[in-house]
């Protein structure tokens, strides 16, 4: 039997887009407030488990060809990768550099290497997550 | 400044992570990880002739200073174990190129062995009580994945004993490490020793620390390794080798970390408990390497015996003792993966995995049969081989210290480990062969090769153990003098 599920597509459509900004206002707020790498990458993977949800996951793969345990390895790479990167300008193992720059749009802005470092927090744990419901839902 | 410190536990979590994206290139994998093993083993090296020279190392993440950041602390303890393990791990990658099959590979088998690698590493080397926890999870997730790796059914069944029970001491552990903070105010481990060395160590403290001696038990199987026999017999040779050699000797790591640096002003109840815990295991752990015929299960066992034979070193607590304890453990590593090598190779090329099932090993594969018994009697303590110095400096500490009942037991042990080798090589090297020349399963050289490699190793161990006095007699000094560890870390500014 189909499910007659228009409705919940429709909302899908749109709300996958304000679950998205969320994640990525949360992610880019763990600067200086509560937030970062750990939450805004569960709430954007949750955005990829309601498509999952919504529609199958063949249609899902096909609009996002992504192998998402890679995902998880390159945020982890990018994660360790900054602590390398410290060593590499002779500083201690981790240590996180911040400067201001004048960007052409935003104007002043802050620009951390924590921001790359909690980036590879945010992709390792989407891609964790994805996998895990992803292979869940294949074992049924 | 010493970043080369987090570099032992850098090397294999970044080659783990690229071999990630080479997932389906065997060739690329293989050859990046014998290379990633080889430059981990060189930088090990490097640091530990380091630490003679200045001292013990210590590298603040991020230049946080301790006790607020976390931190790397070397000292010889900690690598020579960290040496050891990436050595083992180098031969071990050797012998999985030629018998672990494309299957796995292709299932991340090698990232995961260097997951696993980089968690028992930063296991040796963090000096802050919530890394350890997290560097424990690390090792502790990849074994998940490579015991379950394959999936049989009885994988699937031991597997899931094995990550519930560890799932629930990691919950414990979780729980004193937040009593502790509760009661301290710090989880960094010089700054415990010094806070509670000032408040003196009253009952709740000795309660928290009993909790403690629960969870590294259960992870080094003192007297709680119910689950251990029985996990480490079902995965494929090469990796339950991994787990045998590596997985409790970070328990029996944090054991002696523990008990030497942060509680160590109760010896009667602390230390104690530990010598029944280690008297009970070393029996038990007796009676299961006897009750079996399954090979598999003896091997696992003999495990046990030595987790009971090397605590015994940490209840004595005097500096022979720590050396002896510290010398065993680098011998066990060793020998418990060429152990564990050998007889997943037997059961490789008989099929079978009784003894009474085999007979006669030795006239189809006599290089085999002489392995096995180098290690039978490496195990039990022969000079030259590398488990007689061990043995004779625990003994020499349980005498000094008139600690005869672990003296007796310790001993004891020893004898049952030989009976229990013995048996094996009885009843399957001797007696007519059950193998016709016709039908025998060539015996692969890169299968022979990793174990003649470990052979040599307890050999050499054993006839240059002159070389490795200094570093050995080193960390002693350090597990009995905490000072010097709590010196280095906080430099004056507690």
């Amino acid at each position: 039997m189909k499910i007659n599920d228009v409705i919940l597509q429709t909302v899908t459509k749109i709300v996958v887009f304000i679950i998205l900004t969320f994640g990525v206002e949360l992610f880019l707020s763990g600067h200086n407030n509560p937030g970062g790498g750990f939450i805004g990458g569960l709430v954007l993977s949750s955005a990829f488990v309601l498509l999952y949800l919504v529609h199958d996951i063949e249609t899902v793969h096909k609009g996002i060809p992504f192998d998402f345990k890679k995902i998880a390895a390159l945020g982890a790479f990018l994660a360790v990768g900054t602590g390398i990167g410290s060593v590499l300008f002779g500083n201690h193992f981790l240590t996180q550099a911040a400067g201001h720059f004048n960007l052409p749009v935003f104007g002043e802005t802050e620009l951390s290497t924590v921001l790359v470092f909690e980036a590879g927090v945010a992709l390792t744990v989407v891609g964790v997550v994805v996998t895990i419901i992803s292979t869940i839902s294949e074992d049924v | 400044m010493n970043n080369i410190i987090a570099m032992p536990m850098i090397i294999p979590l970044l080659t783990g992570i690229i071999l990630v994206f080479l997932r389906h290139n065997t060739k690329t994998q293989r050859v990046l990880s014998i290379l990633s093993s080889i430059g981990t083993v060189a930088v090990s090296l490097v640091i530990l002739h380091q630490i003679q020279q200045e001292g013990i190392l210590r590298l603040d993440f991020g230049g946080w200073l301790p006790p607020y950041g976390i931190l790397f602390v070397a000292d010889s303890f900690s690598m020579l174990l960290v040496v050891t393990t990436s050595i083992v791990t180098g031969i071990l990658l050797i012998y999985a190129f030629s018998s672990i099959g494309q299957q796995f590979e292709h299932m991340f088998f090698y990232p995961f062995v260097f997951f696993l690698v980089a968690g028992v590493n930063g296991s040796f080397l963090t000096g802050d009580l919530f890394n350890l926890f997290v560097c424990f999870e690390v090792m502790l997730l990849s074994s998940y994945v490579l015991i379950t790796m394959g999936g049989r059914k009885v994988q699937l069944i031991e597997s899931i004993k094995y990550v519930t029970i560890n799932v629930l001491s990691s919950w414990f552990f979780l729980m004193g490490i937040a009593y502790l903070y509760g009661t301290i105010g710090t989880l960094n481990m010089a700054h415990l020793s010094v806070r509670i060395a000032e408040v003196g160590q009253g009952p709740l403290l000795t309660v928290i620390s009993l909790i403690f001696l629960i969870v590294f038990s259960l992870k080094a199987g003192l007297l709680l390794y119910f689950w251990l026999p029985g996990s480490y017999s079902v995965p494929p040779t090469v990796i339950a080798a991994l787990f045998g050699a590596l997985l409790t000797k970070v328990g029996m790591y944090a054991l002696f970390r523990v008990f030497t640096l942060i509680f160590y002003h109760e010896p009667i109840i602390t230390h104690t408990a530990i010598g029944v815990m280690a008297i009970l295991t070393m029996i038990g752990g007796s009676v299961g390497a006897l009750a079996y015929n399954d090979i598999r299960k003896i091997v696992s066992y003999n495990v046990v015996i030595a987790v009971g034979f090397i605590l015994a070193g940490l209840a004595i607590s005097t500096e022979i003792a720590f050396q002896g304890a510290i010398y065993y453990l680098i011998h066990d590593m060793i020998v418990k993966a060429l152990l564990f090598l050998l007889a997943g190779t037997m059961i490789y090329l008989t099929g079978k995995t009784k003894i009474e099932e085999m007979s006669g090993l030795i006239r189809n594969y006599p290089a085999l049969g002489w392995l096995f018994f180098i290690t039978m009697l490496s195990l039990a303590g022969i000079p030259p081989l590398s488990g007689f110095i061990g043995k004779v400096f625990i003994g020499q500490g349980a005498i000094e210290s008139g600690s005869f009942a672990l003296l007796i037991v310790a001993f004891a042990s020893g004898i049952f480990v030989l009976y229990s080798l013995l048996r094996i090589f009885l009843n399957s090297f001797w007696g007519e062969t059950i193998i016709n020349e016709d039908d025998d399963v060539p015996l692969k050289r890169g299968m022979l090769v990793p174990c003649i490699l470990f052979a040599i190793m307890t050999v050499a161990i054993g006839i240059g153990v002159e070389a490795l006095a200094p570093y050995v007699s080193d960390a002693a000094r350090t597990l009995m003098n905490p000072e010097i560890y709590i010196e280095a870390v906080l430099q004056g500014n507690r």
